[in-house]
């Protein structure tokens, strides 16, 4: 790495805590791990820390890279480091794998201590509450009363809000991008078709696969495969792929091979994915998704949900996002109006879909770098 | 589009708030009319502008700005939530005016609105020495003019009339000096506060 905006090399950390957690599904846990990195200094009032929460295949690598692999770059680098929107000159940045994730916090992988194997399909169905509630033990952990700011897409900006209506006075500002209050009919739909993928395969033995020595590599690689639909936009696809063919020629060959290029992308992404993530998890992490309704316990009434928020909010979508489109931001944005609350909320032109909170647009990194500015100030 | 005209106009406006109003400012720009307006007024504002510059601008300047198209209405704020709903200098760049202004006072208790006299004596010579108009307040070429609207103080005065929008106070300048004799021919800014017909 010769990127001098990059934080550089990193060392994953992880904290052990050994007290029994009840999460809201009713289940206690034991105690638990979670997997964490950090990036930039924590100041003498430990008021300089932000929280980054991961979406649904993200982990707490959010930034730098692995001194032995160095093309392991963390999946938001391009917002986080020296001189970055989020600056690690002046801020303290934290991300987490949460709770009954794979890439090292307790989770399906992890050994039940009941039963000394695996917890597969025995390990409970955490929501993104539970994951906030674990979070702020990380929090206490690391000595930070209150976070400067918590930021997420997507399932992550599920996180920031609920931040902001568990813990009012643990967070000053919640940056939520791409994402939503609740799942549609619609986003539930694709998560279940997902999970019928992963459920069915005959390797799954029931999500206890680990034993048999196999993964439901089919399933997960199909559930993947239909995500990444969902991440893109028609437009976008359309661009960068079209109806181009692999075959040099240009001739049908009028059989089931990857013909179009689309669909060897996808065969490609889903095959991918099956090597470095967890079918549990990802079945686990869906449903976390489904859960998420804050203005549930509120009649369905969001406004009611987001009363005792106290942060600033700053709200982005996207215009070619279609998983959670502009107007899902909307509903939080007039919540928070409803409570008047200070609110900045951009709607940025992009034609990468929901994907599009990962990349560097010029205008989104500008506006969210102003706005994390003002929040150091 | 304030920078035009300087900060007169921001005068007139903070007279018509009270201290601690809420405030919702359409076309809003770099956000220093609320900007002024919390420093002078302690006001909680919003503005709303779909110029991604502006929302930029507005972020660096400290107030809350939402980046929506007004041309779509302000169907998700509800009834009476502001005291105040301003749109200074920027109707004569909306389509649909009427509308606007209904939703407006819907939104807020009162409206305050300001915008060119396209009826100054200046913008009329032009006219009739056969040109469009281009002066300070219509700073525009004919072919790149984001004003979509083009209407006198007269016309804005038949219009609420006519559609039972009552005129509460209008104040009349030239060059940022009030006028009080025949605004129509001698203002080349006029600012209303507006309300719903009683």
């Amino acid at each position: 790495m010769t990127d001098i905006r990059s934080v550089g090399i990193v060392t994953p950390q992880s904290a052990r805590f050994d007290r029994p957690i009840t999460l809201r599904g009713g289940t206690t846990l034991p105690g638990f791990e979670l997997v964490y990195e950090t990036y930039g200094e924590l100041n003498a009032s430990a008021s300089n820390a932000v929280l980054v929460c991961h979406a649904l295949s993200g982990s707490h690598h959010v930034a730098g890279v692995y001194p032995d692999q160095p093309k392991n770059v963390g999946w938001w680098d391009n917002l986080i480091g020296p001189g970055k929107p989020l600056d690690t000159n002046r801020f303290f940045v934290v991300g987490v794998n949460n709770l009954g994730g794979c890439y090292g916090s307790t989770g399906p992988m992890s050994i039940n201590p009941d039963t000394g194997k695996p917890y597969g399909a025995d390990f409970p169905v955490v929501t993104v509450e539970d994951w906030v509630a674990t979070q702020a033990m990380l929090a206490d952990h690391l000595g930070i009363e209150c976070w400067a700011a918590v930021l997420g897409g997507s399932l992550g900006g599920m996180q920031a809000l609920d931040w902001t209506l568990q813990f009012p006075d643990r967070v000053r500002h919640a940056l939520i991008v791409a994402s939503t209050p609740r799942l549609s009919a619609q986003n539930i739909a694709f998560n279940e078709v997902a999970r019928q993928a992963i459920m069915t395969d005959p390797d799954f033995h029931g999500g206890h696969y680990y034993e048999h020595g196999v993964v439901p590599v089919r399933g997960l690689r199909i559930a993947r495969m239909m995500g990444h639909i969902t991440y893109l936009s028609d437009d976008q696809m359309g661009e960068k792929f079209g109806r181009q063919l692999r075959n040099a020629d240009g001739k049908l060959k009028f059989n089931f091979d990857a013909e179009f290029q689309i669909e060897s992308y996808l065969r490609y992404q889903g095959d991918k994915f099956t090597t470095y993530f967890d079918a549990n998890t990802y079945l686990n992490t869906t449903k976390a998704l489904d859960y998420f309704d804050p203005a549930a316990d509120f009649g369905g009434n969001l406004q009611a949900a987001l009363a005792r928020a106290k942060a600033g909010f700053f709200v982005a979508s996207f215009s070619t996002d279609w998983r959670f489109a502009p107007s899902r931001s909307h509903e939080i944005v007039y919540a928070l109006l409803h409570n008047q609350r200070d609110v900045t909320y951009a709607e940025v032109e992009c034609d990468a879909g929901h994907d599009s909170f990962l990349l560097d647009d010029p205008q989104y990194h500008a506006v969210i770098a102003a706005y994390i500015d003002r929040i150091a100030t | 589009m304030t920078e035009i005209f300087g900060r007169f106009d921001f005068d007139v406006i903070a007279q018509w708030i009270q201290p601690g109003e809420r405030v919702l400012d359409l076309g809003c720009g770099d956000g220093s009319l609320l900007k002024f307006l919390q420093a002078e007024r302690g006001i909680r504002g919003y503005g709303i502008d779909n110029d991604p510059a502006n929302l930029l601008a507005c972020v660096r300047n400290g107030v809350n700005a939402l980046q929506f198209d007004l041309e779509k209405g302000l169907s998700g704020f509800e009834d009476d939530s502001f005291d105040h709903v301003i749109m200074s200098l920027s109707l004569q760049t909306v389509r649909h005016t009427v509308v606007l202004l209904k939703e407006m006072l819907r939104v807020g208790h009162e409206a305050v609105v300001s915008f060119p006299n396209f009826g100054h004596r200046s913008h009329r010579a032009a006219i009739a020495a056969g040109r469009m108009p281009v002066s300070e307040t219509l700073p525009y070429q004919w072919f790149d003019s984001p004003n979509v609207r083009f209407f006198t103080i007269a016309d804005f005065e038949a219009l609420c009339r006519e559609r039972g929008i009552a005129l509460h106070e209008g104040l009349f300048f030239d060059e940022g000096k009030r006028v009080e004799q025949d605004p129509n021919l001698n203002a080349d800014v006029a600012l209303y506060r507006l309300g719903r017909q009683a």
